[in-house]
């Protein structure tokens, strides 16, 4: 179990992370997605071996850690919420702009190409 | 102590309101506070000198250490007594020189700036004193940049922030390194068994720093002369008890415990005796007169950090009653230029002529306080200086070399003293002046009202009294000298009979008639010197550079792309951990767990979907497959032992693909197709030094769980405590019920903003129109109605 599920978290994490780095929202969006998924069953993962569910009744010996599971549950409504939200966003920005992709900050680039004129200001 | 600091704090909180009712007389009240203190330590004043040590403390941050720790110690008591009572002065003069308007609030930071300072030379701990060592600086800075509208004010202002702001973090670094080596950050207890080590030495260094910065030595002395820009009444106070002083409060706190470093001698008499010859030599060549006494105070603060430097119990004394000695005579040198300027409409000493004549009682005054920093007898300026060179002959060989250097800077003392008085009152022909038309016309200047000459007066008054009946002036500054260094007497006596110093005086007095005689064009002329070295270029390369060096910094690293952005954080996310993980030990890896074949088959299929997903080029192709793993995790959730999450799991991933679905049918079907080769190998190249990170990560962590499991509590008591069978969901609702109350919030946060995003106005940017608007109505039809733009 180790191994293979080890490696399936890598593969959701770096498939994840290649479409979080693009430029357009739907594949940032589902790669977000991937990436919770791979954290998700990290965290289950290690909170130890596969066993019984954890209902009362069940040898404590042989059940599964109800308490990673508590937090993975929690974090599988968030990230369901914000995964929704980010949808959202970008219909909102098919709206108004006919276009998904993630564009440059203007405001940094601007800034970026600004000249000094602060630091001359003061002398 | 800690009520009359504090009262310094809500008086100056309340004077902006007192200014509306009171107008300019709100400063009077300033007066008040400082004279309440002043008659405070008066009355308290017997106790200490009988040795009696007073002191209080709050406790503020006290697992730091950080405590309001004030003490009434000899020293302490001769600081707060100059600083409350020159601070009545000052107040009352301000009163009559500060023009109609806007006092409210410049009287309000000049309280408290006062309290600022007087907590600066009470506190008993390392950590209050750093804060009110801080807040004077912020303080004085409100104070220097007052003439808001004049560029000269402001960049003064600016630097004298950033120039004492930087030493006081130097400063802190240092008190926290001896602080901890002590064990205590309480002042008293570390002078009294001062620690040793590297890291004292390093921390002293430190201090010393932010010592050297307040107190504008050399080569720090820059902001000292700019800081004139403040309006007067503030320049007497900062350059005579309060401001400047406080990096020598510090030296002379130190010097006592921590003079036997190596370094401390030939460092800090260095740049003492550097900055007094300095100093000395700028305060010649300038034609304005608050510049002149600025560069003065320059010199005189390099005078006591050179005695302080020396750090011999007999140095302490006479570095004591200098300090006291400068403080009665600049503030009055201060309050008289500012005086002449109220009068005379200008400070240029070109163009003031014949006021001799017409304010002699001013005249007096100020040649009575010059002739004390001239050390010229009777006067108490010249009992100290006196004092000091008596003591330096007793201190060794770094006392013969501070004397031979302090004689030099005395010389020249003695000369711009004689500048300030000429410049200021003496008859000159007008042809020295380049724009003889503004000088004012002679009738227009006349004496001065009690407001402006009383509180000089008064200080020249002092001065003269204390030269000729020394025992009171003797007595506070021996008490304070003996609380730095128990071993320490000031002896001020006018006539000592003739002795070596009294020689010694004599020729000071002489060198600087002779220099005053070689340079008589120079030091009693008009000539403006403008010095072929810019001594304020190092601070502009340095705040230059700043500026352009942080703008290349925010240009490269932001610079607007979010993938960039992205690209940063995780490989940064990825290095550090890696470092850690691979510099531990221990840390095995069991593989012997491989896996079931079902569990194999799953994880396969997720795999595959997550590709799929990855590579797909149409947008209905990615969220399915994107289900499909959602899906798997679902059935592994089940293998591993969690039916809960895996109905979660389905239930979300259902609703999600078709929220996805709602939005998608709006956009394209195909994916933009980008061919820029380069970008994509570097996100190739990122993702799996990601993927290869965390499959490690994985794969140590699974192994390396080893303490008890908090959850054994919860499979324990999920029914006695909880009425629940299904532990995990008796955790969600009960045992960590405040995350799940947070993730409520999360979700109804996250509902808001999707209604508010999707029924938003339909509107194009900035009534643009060309925006696709109306098409997009017909979309909606099923969707409820938005409300349309009027």
């Amino acid at each position: 179990m180790i191994l293979v599920l080890a490696l399936t978290i890598g593969a959701l994490f770096s498939l994840g992370t290649y479409l979080v780095l693009q430029r357009n929202l739907t594949r940032v969006i589902i790669g977000l997605a991937l990436l919770t998924h791979g954290a998700n069953l990290l965290l289950l993962g290690v909170g130890g071996k596969a066993g019984e569910p954890p209902v009362s009744g069940i040898d404590p010996s042989t059940m599964s850690d109800p308490l990673p599971q508590a937090m993975v549950l929690t974090a599988i409504v968030i990230s369901f919420s914000v995964t929704m939200f980010l949808l959202a966003l970008a219909y909102r920005s098919w709206t108004l702009n006919r276009s998904d992709e993630v564009e440059d900050d203007v405001e940094d680039r601007r800034i970026a190409r600004e000249p000094v004129r602060d630091a001359e200001d003061r002398l | 102590m800690l009520v009359l600091i504090a009262l310094h704090f809500v008086v100056a909180l309340s004077a902006p309101f007192a200014a509306r009712a009171f107008g300019r007389r709100v400063l009077l009240l300033g007066a008040a506070v400082s004279g309440v203190t002043f008659a405070w330590l008066l009355l308290r004043t017997g106790d200490v000198l009988n040795g009696e040590v007073l002191s209080e403390q709050l406790v503020w941050v006290g697992d730091i250490g950080l405590k309001l720790s004030v003490r009434l110690d000899g020293f302490g008591l001769m600081m707060a007594l100059l600083v409350s009572g020159i601070g009545v002065l000052v107040f009352l003069y301000a009163t009559a020189y500060m023009p109609r308007e806007k006092n409210g609030r410049f009287c309000g930071y000049l309280i408290a700036f006062a309290g600022s300072m007087l907590g600066l030379v009470l506190s008993n701990n390392l950590l209050g004193l750093f804060v009110f060592w801080e807040l004077t600086t912020i303080t004085s800075y409100l104070l220097i940049g007052w003439e808001d509208t004049l560029e000269s004010a402001r960049s003064a202002a600016w630097r004298a922030l950033i120039v004492t702001g930087a030493g006081g973090l130097a400063m802190l670094a240092g008190f926290i390194l001896i602080g901890q080596a002590a064990g205590t950050y309480e002042l008293s207890a570390i002078t009294e068994a001062p620690p040793g080590g590297v890291a004292v030495a390093v921390g002293v260094g430190l201090v010393l720093l932010g010592a050297f910065t307040k107190s504008a030595q050399f080569p720090f002395q820059g902001w000292l002369p700019d800081a004139m820009a403040a309006p007067t009444p503030v320049s007497a106070y900062l350059h005579s008890a309060t401001m400047v002083k406080a990096g020598i409060v510090l030296l002379a706190r130190f010097a006592a415990p921590f003079s036997d470093l190596d370094f401390w001698q030939p460092v800090v008499i260095g740049i003492g005796l550097t900055t007094m010859l300095i100093g000395g030599v700028r305060a010649l060549q300038q034609t304005d007169l608050k510049r002149l006494l600025a560069f003065g105070t320059v010199s005189q603060l390099g005078f006591m950090t050179t005695l302080f430097g020396v750090g011999t119990s007999e140095a302490i004394a006479a570095g004591v009653a200098v300090i006291f000695a400068h403080s009665l005579f600049k503030a009055g040198l201060f309050m008289v230029a500012g005086a002449v300027d109220h009068e005379a409409g200008t400070r240029d000493l070109r163009e003031l002529t014949g006021l001799r004549h017409r304010m002699p009682v001013t005249f007096w005054v100020a040649t009575i306080c010059a002739a004390s920093m001239a050390a010229i007898p009777p006067l108490l300026g010249f009992l100290s200086k006196e004092l000091a060179y008596d003591e330096l002959l007793h201190s060794g060989d770094w006392g013969i070399v501070a004397l031979a250097g302090i004689i030099a800077g005395s010389a020249i003392t003695l000369a711009y003293s004689v500048r300030f008085v000429w410049g200021a009152f003496w008859d000159k022909t007008p042809s020295g002046a380049p724009s003889a038309a503004r000088v004012p016309e002679p009738t227009a200047a006349h004496e001065p009202g009690l407001g402006l000459l009383g509180p000089p007066a008064l200080l020249a008054a002092l001065s003269l009294l204390f030269g000729l009946w020394p025992e009171p002036a003797a007595a506070l500054t021996g008490a304070a000298a003996e609380a730095l260094d128990q071993v320490a007497e000031v002896h001020l006596t006018l006539w000592n009979g003739l002795t070596l110093p009294l020689v010694l005086s004599l020729v000071t007095i002489a060198l600087g008639v002779g220099l005053i005689a070689l340079a008589r064009t120079s030091i009693l002329g008009g000539r403006e010197f403008e010095p072929r070295f810019a001594p304020d270029a190092g601070y502009r390369v340095f705040v230059d550079g700043l500026g352009v060096s942080a703008r290349y910094v925010s240009a490269a690293v932001q610079n607007g792309s979010l993938p960039v952005y992205l690209g940063v954080i995780l490989v940064t996310a990825v290095a550090l951990p890696s470092a850690a993980l691979l510099s531990t030990d221990g840390l095995g890896i069991d593989t012997s767990r491989a896996g079931s074949g079902i569990q194999i088959a799953v994880c396969a299929l997720v795999i595959v979907a997550a590709l799929g997903t990855t590579l797909a080029r149409r947008r209905f192709v990615a969220v399915m497959l994107l289900g499909a793993v959602g899906y798997g995790i679902g059935t592994l959730f089940i293998i591993q032992g969690g039916p809960d999450l895996a109905l979660t799991q389905f239930v979300v991933e259902t609703v999600g693909v078709i929220g996805f679905m709602l939005v998608l049918r709006h956009l394209p079907q195909e994916f933009v197709r980008r061919r820029h080769r380069p970008t994509k190998v570097l996100r190739a190249a990122v993702a799996i030094i990601v993927g290869v990170f965390v499959t490690l990560f994985a794969l140590v962590a699974f192994t390396a769980r080893g303490a008890v499991p908090i959850s054994d509590y919860f499979i324990e008591n999920a029914e006695s405590l909880g009425g629940g069978k299904n532990i995990v969901n008796v955790i969600v609702v009960d045992f960590r019920g405040l995350d799940t109350l947070g993730e409520i919030s999360v979700v109804t946060v996250a509902v808001l903003g999707i209604v508010s995003l999707v029924f938003a106005v339909r509107r194009g940017r900035g009534g643009d129109p060309d925006a696709p608007v109306t098409e997009l109505a017909r979309d909606d039809v099923a969707e409820p109605a938005p409300s349309e733009a009027p």
